[in-house]
């Protein structure tokens, strides 16, 4: 079994409330499509944040054979909304899977909206991603709020739960259990199925109690001193 | 307490709500637009006052008349928006009314860009504005000490009546770190009964705050108050760091994000058997002198190395003026938003102490 199964359709929209790891996952499964052979193409829509965004893992995903999109290289850090053109080859050429990694919260996932019509053509999922130490979504109804507010924004349905709680180098295993049960509430409250819960390697092997996949990443959005 | 993830930007400005901040005024400005974001969600929530001015002029001011009715008042920007603010900074001091000024840098001048920089050394230091004053300007290395040191700031500008500044560049601004909430120690603040116009209330005469005085010898003697203040706070709030400094033969000074790039280049360098040490300022005004001094003057430390974003070193003025001659110091800098590199800082202090070999 592919260890990406639990992301099933062809194009994978990355949403959720900042800083809950969106870029990371979102790299992270690049990868993982990657290395399993599928053609995998990855667009940076982060239009909100001016740092860490997966177009600064150009060249980690360049050499897994993984094509990132962009705003144009000049408009790399020009604090302009701009989206690249190319990002029409995810919607049309069907041989592709697609990853979208959308900025935080309703606001960034605004950009999907002009892309709605594409998206409901095709074969897609609309992955919100949580993180339980983010103070803001760490209650099932404010998490359910940020969801409906993301799936107001975009006009599409939310699809699937992505549990990637984490305290950056400190997280432990009881961490991620503890979004397990976060994800698990949401999931109850809305019907939406959680899809993984997303685990740095070294703890993946403690979880496989979890009813639902662990997914193993190592960590590729990393800061100057790491 | 539990750990919880921040982004800096939103860390902060939390951190000035739980501080009591009464008014916060500010203008948009990358990489800082997520401090009045989440300020004009939630200050309307603790029943407090926020405001999206027109200007950062404007936003510096209203934090003048906030500031100067006794409110607790915060503005927060960025490095062009910061120098906008200089004329209303040097007001507020003339004036000595206590506000909390916040600059996650970027690179410049002018525009530069939206990526981080430490270019505003000087002028947090030393004044963009006019006359003569001085600020306690503390400068966190990660989102920990930016949520305690802003909580801290709103204190220490109401003990002197003078404006304090948290800066920082904007990396720590952007980036997510786990963070525990505790109480910052407590400070005995005078009343503003004395000077804040709020009204006459059963007073004799209205309190006043004014910065022109018409009179030389007046004004000679305000000059001369603000500078026993300044020289308070030279006395009782410098802070700095030192890491491995015990037996090292070269010691890196560095402030905010080089400051961590520098302690992973320590484990490299030690690792090779290199004695390396972090001297951290983290009042960069007023900048450890005296801690600084003392500690190159013994005799393990060779030289010392200043490292910073900036393409011609800022804090390294201070450094010079600590060390004197006593030792050589060399320099590494990268500008324009770009950080500089553990490598990079690991083959500056190679080379650094190949000069003295």
């Amino acid at each position: 079994m592919r260890s990406t199964s639990f992301c099933s359709h062809r194009v994978s929209i990355i949403t959720g409330h900042y800083g809950t790891g969106k870029t990371e996952f979102a790299v992270n499964l690049a990868l993982a499509m990657a290395a399993e052979g599928q053609r995998v193409m990855v667009a940076d829509l982060d239009i909100v944040n001016p740092y860490f965004r997966s177009r600064e893992r150009r060249d980690t995903l360049a050499q897994a054979g993984v094509q990132l999109i962009s705003s144009s290289q000049a408009c790399a850090d020009a604090d302009v909304p701009s989206l690249p053109a190319e990002l029409l080859t995810i919607f049309e050429n069907r041989d592709l899977r697609g990853i979208l990694d959308i900025g935080g919260d309703p606001v960034g996932a605004r950009v999907l909206a002009r892309f709605r019509p594409k998206i409901l053509a095709e074969d897609y999922q609309l992955i919100y991603v949580l993180n339980a130490h983010r103070p803001e979504v760490r209650e099932a109804e404010n998490a359910i709020a940020y969801l409906r507010g993301i799936e107001a924004a975009t006009g599409l349905p939310c699809t699937g739960i992505v549990n990637n709680t984490h305290l950056c180098g400190e997280t432990t295993a009881a961490d991620i259990r503890k979004g397990a049960v976060l994800a698990a509430e949401v999931s109850r409250q809305t019907g939406i199925p959680v899809l993984c819960h997303v685990a740095v390697e070294r703890l993946a092997n403690q979880l496989s109690d979890l009813p639902e996949t662990v997914f193993p990443i190592t960590i590729q959005m990393k800061k100057p001193w790491e | 307490m539990e750990k919880e993830l921040w982004k800096g930007n939103e860390a902060i400005a939390e951190a000035a709500i739980r501080a009591g901040c009464d008014c916060y005024f500010g203008y948009p400005i990358t990489p800082q637009s997520e401090v009045p974001e989440y300020m004009s969600v939630h200050m309307p929530k603790h029943g407090r006052v926020f405001v999206q001015a027109e200007s950062e002029l404007a936003a510096i001011n209203m934090v003048y008349g906030a500031g100067g009715s006794g409110m607790r008042a915060m503005t927060t920007s960025s490095s062009p928006g910061i120098s906008l603010m200089q004329e209303g900074i040097s007001y507020l001091i003339g004036s000595e009314i206590p506000a909390v000024i916040v600059n996650c840098m970027r690179g410049g001048p002018g525009l530069g860009t939206i990526q981080p920089g430490q270019s505003d050394y000087f002028q947090a230091t030393r004044g963009g504005g006019n006359g003569d004053y001085r600020t306690v300007v503390l400068s966190p290395s990660n989102i920990q000490e930016a949520v305690d040191f802003i909580q801290e700031a709103f204190d220490i500008a109401d003990q002197y009546r003078n404006p304090c500044m948290v800066v920082f560049d904007g990396l720590i601004g952007q980036m997510m770190e786990p963070i525990e909430w505790h109480d910052i120690p407590k400070r005995n603040l005078p009343s503003k009964d004395t000077w804040a116009t709020t009204g006459r209330k059963g007073r004799a005469v209205h309190n006043t705050l004014n910065s022109l005085y018409m009179d030389p010898e007046t004004c000679d003697k305000h000059n001369e108050h603000l500078a026993e203040k300044f020289a308070e706070m030279e006395k009782n709030e410098v802070r700095w760091e030192e890491v491995q400094c015990e037996d090292a033969d070269l010691v890196i000074a560095a402030y905010g994000t080089p400051a961590r790039i520098a302690l992973t280049a320590l484990d490299t360098l030690r690792a090779e058997g290199i004695k390396a040490g972090l001297f951290r300022p983290i009042t960069v005004w007023p900048f450890p002198e005296k801690a600084l001094r003392d500690l190159i003057s013994q005799d393990h430390v060779k030289a010392v190395l200043d490292v910073e974003m900036s393409s011609t070193g800022q804090m390294i003025d201070d450094v010079r003026l600590a060390v004197e001659d006593r030792k050589p110091i060399s320099y590494m800098g990268r500008a324009g938003g770009v950080i500089p590199t553990v490598e990079e800082i690991v083959e500056a202090a190679k080379k650094a102490l190949k000069e003295v070999q």
